[in-house]
């Protein structure tokens, strides 16, 4: 399995992403540079969390000029696994890989706990391993995470199966007190209708060691992995 | 880049009005006279304005802190640098320090409390170390102050602001309300990096030749005299002093964050400093000083951002996001490739010289030439007149037997839970990135924060604490408790102390009895140091927090760092599982004097802050440490403000999931005292009733006293026979305290 994890000026959990993979679940990890060309072969390459180019314009925003994102759309349209953690969530809806948008947290302050997330829907290689309305446990951390689409989105996004995650209470109910930034629906993640593409406001990486309090974050990178060892990588 | 507006440059004449407002004296103007040899012009007049202020030079504070103790085994660098670096093993080191932004931070709250996020985070990585965690210590004036909700929002989206956008968690902190800072607020900022022992760089210029370099963002007119203004005392007039704080750029910070680590790893640089408080100006005398070398700028070489600045404004410019390098000769374009890679500006600005002098070149001329010793070791230092202000023999009267205790201890628990200073602070580090670096073990709310070091066994624990109202009665108690209770902190998850930082706040040195306060806190903190083997390693002088004549209560605030040997056995504050056996470590006395029960309940702020027997507090902190190295320990919670009751009433309610308690302390002191009172060097600790033993030979071996005090159960709080409340009640009161009064 070889996964991509690409630096763009301004990410923060880039380092976090990369020492995860690397050391708590012994994958194999290439640090890509956001000046670069995409290029090798690749499973999975991930958008780390952060705060690309500042986030002085809207968040993602510029980042989706950044040279290496025309191989990464190329990669993303050839069946290769794209998974966007926060900040890299924002790039790829301002990108177009995703549909709707993030936008500025319900209570304006940024936000900063662990939450509950129910897994949705497991017929995508983020969450094959993953149960049906299973838990998991991770921290969000985020001013601009709470997710929009329009209701004729929001309508295909549920026809096509293609909300993951949703932020719930301790029960899994999707209450919401349990919503920490007013996200439409108390969505989390959502994947793209190729299921090829995963965008998450939650840090799957702060979630990897028992003495971060959760190793839930593992469950889904190892759900990726196990994947990825039935698939075909595309060439990118 | 933008051409400035004249390569001429006229200086303005020197009248006494304009030393006058450069904030120098007539003795001091006499001393730069005769340093130089003749007058300076106006652009040395400003040179010397900045780095004899109190903020660069201390001098009034220099002949007090050499009594604090800078040495121990394991310090790798003390006082005097951008930071202070301790050795904690397997080739590693950290790299700490605090710094106040407390002017401007009341001035423009965002702006100037995320520069000083910037500020102490550039101080960090100046030293070549990764900025893994940050603190924050805060004092706002009292809840229902008209300005106080203003000012908090803006302090913390500011540092929330810098700290998450640049990527160090901040992992904990303290926040107090009290109506001496109604006018005058304090914002301290903590950052520790992690540094390998052998690539440790400091702020040295040497080598004759050898190139200055400009790193980061450009220079604008910004903060110009910042340094100047930390020197003053606040008035009225001096609140529209708006343009002199400067403003934060987080991203830019990032860029110079990652581009100096890349530098470091190569071998190009002799030396490198921030270019914080008197920006150009200090970062390169100071570099000089140290070296013991000359340095010449070329000031038109300096990348600008606004059009027309005079030489005067690039030295004194305190533009952010900005560092000084000296370099080895001949690297220049390889230093400048990695910036390039970072989209930063790195343009050689200069050179070092072997004559001792500071000059500053304009379109080649000189417009400014100083010996660098007149700037840095021969700049004035004073022994100021200190005197026991007149009113501290009164507010230590206190007779506690004229107190009325209150009817319903009940409602008095509940007031004090939900009152700001004790209530959850949550409000706060919610909006404070606490994860990122993934190192997080212990998050904010507990008696000290943890990380992990990756790559080993072992962790970190953070705290910063200072209590003012103690040091205001008694500062040399106040200091020495400071000390005290940062280390019980530290010993409460299982960490050894090796090292302080502090930031001393205080009124006007020029104020005798200001003065007075300053020499007995550091008096307090030296014995405390002492007695717990604890060595200053950095350290940020605060003075003029006063307004209009009236200084803000003596606030030292004590940065700890602690080593733990292995990172699964720490423990947190809260209890953990019904039929746990509670434990109180140490001895409750009636002592009220100072309490947040006095202040809260009774509106009294009288009387002497508690006593303390430091050998009996190290024992207690070394029983604490050693019986969750043993896994003896279920929890441990320092009794501080509010005293056993809310200290109880926190294990109860902080943890994920409220748990009960039912206490039966037999002392035979009155209730209030029982319950509120703020004995020192006692710690709450559950355990499982197996351990009991194992815990009653480590406190025998130290001499410590252990009092079984109750059970973990149940959904009530019960602390027999003056109180009984329900945990819910209590948790919605203790996390609602605060943001309740916010509205």
């Amino acid at each position: 399995m070889r996964w991509g994890v690409i630096t763009f000026p301004g990410s923060c959990d880039d380092h976090d992403v990369i020492d995860c993979l690397k050391t708590d679940l012994g994958q194999k990890v290439k640090v890509l540079w956001h000046k670069d060309e995409l290029a090798g072969n690749f499973d999975c390459i991930v958008l780390p969390g952060g705060f690309s180019y500042g986030d002085y314009l809207r968040c993602g925003a510029m980042a989706r000029f950044s040279p290496i994102m025309r191989g990464l759309m190329k990669f993303a349209q050839s069946g290769g696994l794209v998974l966007g953690i926060c900040n890299g969530f924002q790039i790829l809806c301002e990108s177009g890989l995703l549909p709707g948008a993030l936008v500025r947290n319900s209570g304006l302050q940024f936000v900063c706990q662990p939450v509950h997330l129910r897994v949705e829907e497991t017929d995508t290689p983020f969450t094959s391993s993953l149960k049906k309305g299973q838990l998991l446990r991770m921290p969000v951390k985020h001013g601009e995470g709470c997710y929009y689409a329009d209701p004729k989105t929001l309508e295909s996004l549920r026809k096509n199966r293609q909300i993951l995650l949703r932020y719930v209470d301790a029960k899994g109910k999707p209450a919401a007190s349990a919503n920490p930034n007013g996200s439409v629906e108390n969505i989390a993640g959502i994947c793209n209708p190729a299921r090829n593409v995963f965008g998450l406001m939650p840090h799957p990486e702060d979630a990897c060691s028992a003495l971060l309090g959760s190793e839930d974050g593992a469950k889904l990178f190892m759900s990726i992995a196990a994947a990825c060892a039935d698939r075909v990588p595309p060439h990118a | 880049m933008l051409e400035p507006a004249s390569r001429e440059f006229t200086q303005p004449a020197v009248t006494a009005e304009l030393i006058a407002a450069h904030g120098l004296t007539a003795e001091e103007y006499q001393k730069i006279v005769k340093a130089l040899g003749c007058e300076p012009n106006y652009t040395e007049l400003g040179v010397f304005s900045v780095m004899w202020s109190e903020h660069c030079s201390y001098k009034s504070s220099r002949y007090y802190l050499k009594n604090l103790p800078t040495e121990g085994r394991h310090v790798l660098q003390g006082p005097g640098e951008n930071a202070g670096v301790v050795d904690i093993g397997g080739g590693l080191a950290v790299a700490f320090k605090m710094e106040s932004h407390n002017h401007p931070s009341f001035i423009e709250p965002y702006q100037g409390a995320a520069t000083g996020v910037g500020g102490i985070l550039r101080d960090i990585f100046t030293m070549g170390a990764r900025p893994v965690a940050s603190l924050d210590s805060l004092r706002f004036g009292a809840i229902d102050h008209p300005r106080t909700r203003y000012l908090l929002s803006g302090v913390v989206a500011g540092i929330g602001g810098y700290g998450n956008c640049i990527g160090v968690p901040t992992v904990g902190g303290e926040c107090y309300f009290d109506e001496c800072y109604n006018a005058n607020i304090l914002v301290n900022a903590f950052t520790l990096g992690i540094v390998k022992k052998n690539r440790i760089f400091t702020g040295i210029a040497r080598g004759t030749g050898n190139p200055v370099i400009y790193v980061g963002s450009k220079t604008g007119r910004d903060g110009i005299h910042g340094a100047t203004m930390a020197s003053e005392s606040f008035s009225e007039e001096k609140e529209q002093r708006r343009p002199t704080v400067q403003v934060g750029d987080p991203f830019t910070e990032k860029l110079l964050l990652e581009a100096c680590l890349e530098l470091m790893e190569k071998d190009f640089i002799i030396g490198i400093q921030d270019m914080g408080a008197a920006g150009l100006t200090s970062s390169s005398t100071e570099m000089a000083g140290r070296g013991g070398c000359g340095i010449e700028l070329d000031l038109s070489a300096v990348p600008l951002r606004e059009k027309g600045m005079t030489p005067y404004e690039i030295l004194l410019s305190e533009s952010q996001e900005r560092m000084l390098l000296v370099a080895r000769r001949g690297t220049e374009s390889e230093i400048q490739k990695i910036f390039e890679k970072w989209d930063l500006d790195a343009v050689v600005i200069g050179k070092v010289t072997d004559d001792q002098q500071f000059r500053a070149l304009w379109h080649d001329h000189e417009v400014a030439r100083i010996p660098i010793r007149a700037l840095t070791k021969d700049a004035p230092a004073y022994q100021r007149l200190a005197a026991r202000p007149v009113y501290q023999e009164q507010v230590q009267q206190f007779d506690l037997a004229k107190l009325k205790e209150p009817g319903d201890l009940n409602v008095a628990l509940k007031q004090l839970l939900g009152s700001p200073n004790i209530a959850s602070k949550e409000w706060i580090y919610r909006q404070y990135d606490h994860y990122v670096r993934s190192n997080t073990v212990i998050a904010p709310g507990a008696d000290a924060a943890v990380i992990r070091i990756k790559g080993t066994h072992k962790g970190l624990a953070l705290t910063v604490d200072g209590n003012s109202r103690y040091c205001y009665l008694d500062p040399y108690v106040g200091g020495v408790l400071a000390v005290a209770e940062a280390a019980r902190n530290l010993a409460c998850v299982g960490a050894r102390p090796i090292g302080l930082t502090d930031c001393l706040n205080f009124g006007s040195p020029e104020n005798p009895e200001v003065m007075w306060q300053f020499a007995q806190v550091i008096q307090g903190m030296r014995s405390a140091c002492l007695a717990l083997n604890v060595p200053v390693v950095s350290g940020n002088v605060s003075f003029y927090n006063e307004t209009d004549g009236v200084p803000i209560y003596p606030t030292p605030t004590i940065g700890m760092v602690g080593l733990i040997e292995k990172i699964d056995r720490v423990v947190t504050p809260w209890f953990k599982a019904s039929g746990d056996v509670v434990v109180l470590l140490g001895r409750t006395r009636e002592e009220l004097g100072g309490s947040e029960y006095l202040k809260w309940i009774h509106g009294i702020t009288r009387g002497t802050p508690p006593w303390i027997d430091l050998k009996m507090e190290s024992a207690v902190q070394r029983c604490c440490t050693e019986a969750i190295e043993q896994e003896v320990l279920c929890s441990a919670h320092d009794v501080s403000d509010g005293g056993m009751a809310v200290t109880l009433a926190e294990c109860c309610v902080g943890g994920e999931k409220p748990l009960g308690v039912r206490i039966d302390s037999r002392e035979m002191i009155r209730g209030d005292a029982l319950l509120f009172s703020e004995s020192q060097s006692r710690i709450i600790v559950s355990l499982k009733e197996q351990n009991l033993d194992k815990l009653r030979e480590i406190t025998a071996r130290h001499s410590v006293p252990m009092q079984v005090i109750g059970t973990v159960g149940g959904t009530r709080f019960v602390f027999q026979p003056l109180v009984q409340v329900s945990v819910e009640e209590l948790k919605g009161i203790w996390s609602t305290g605060l943001t309740s009064r916010l509205k």
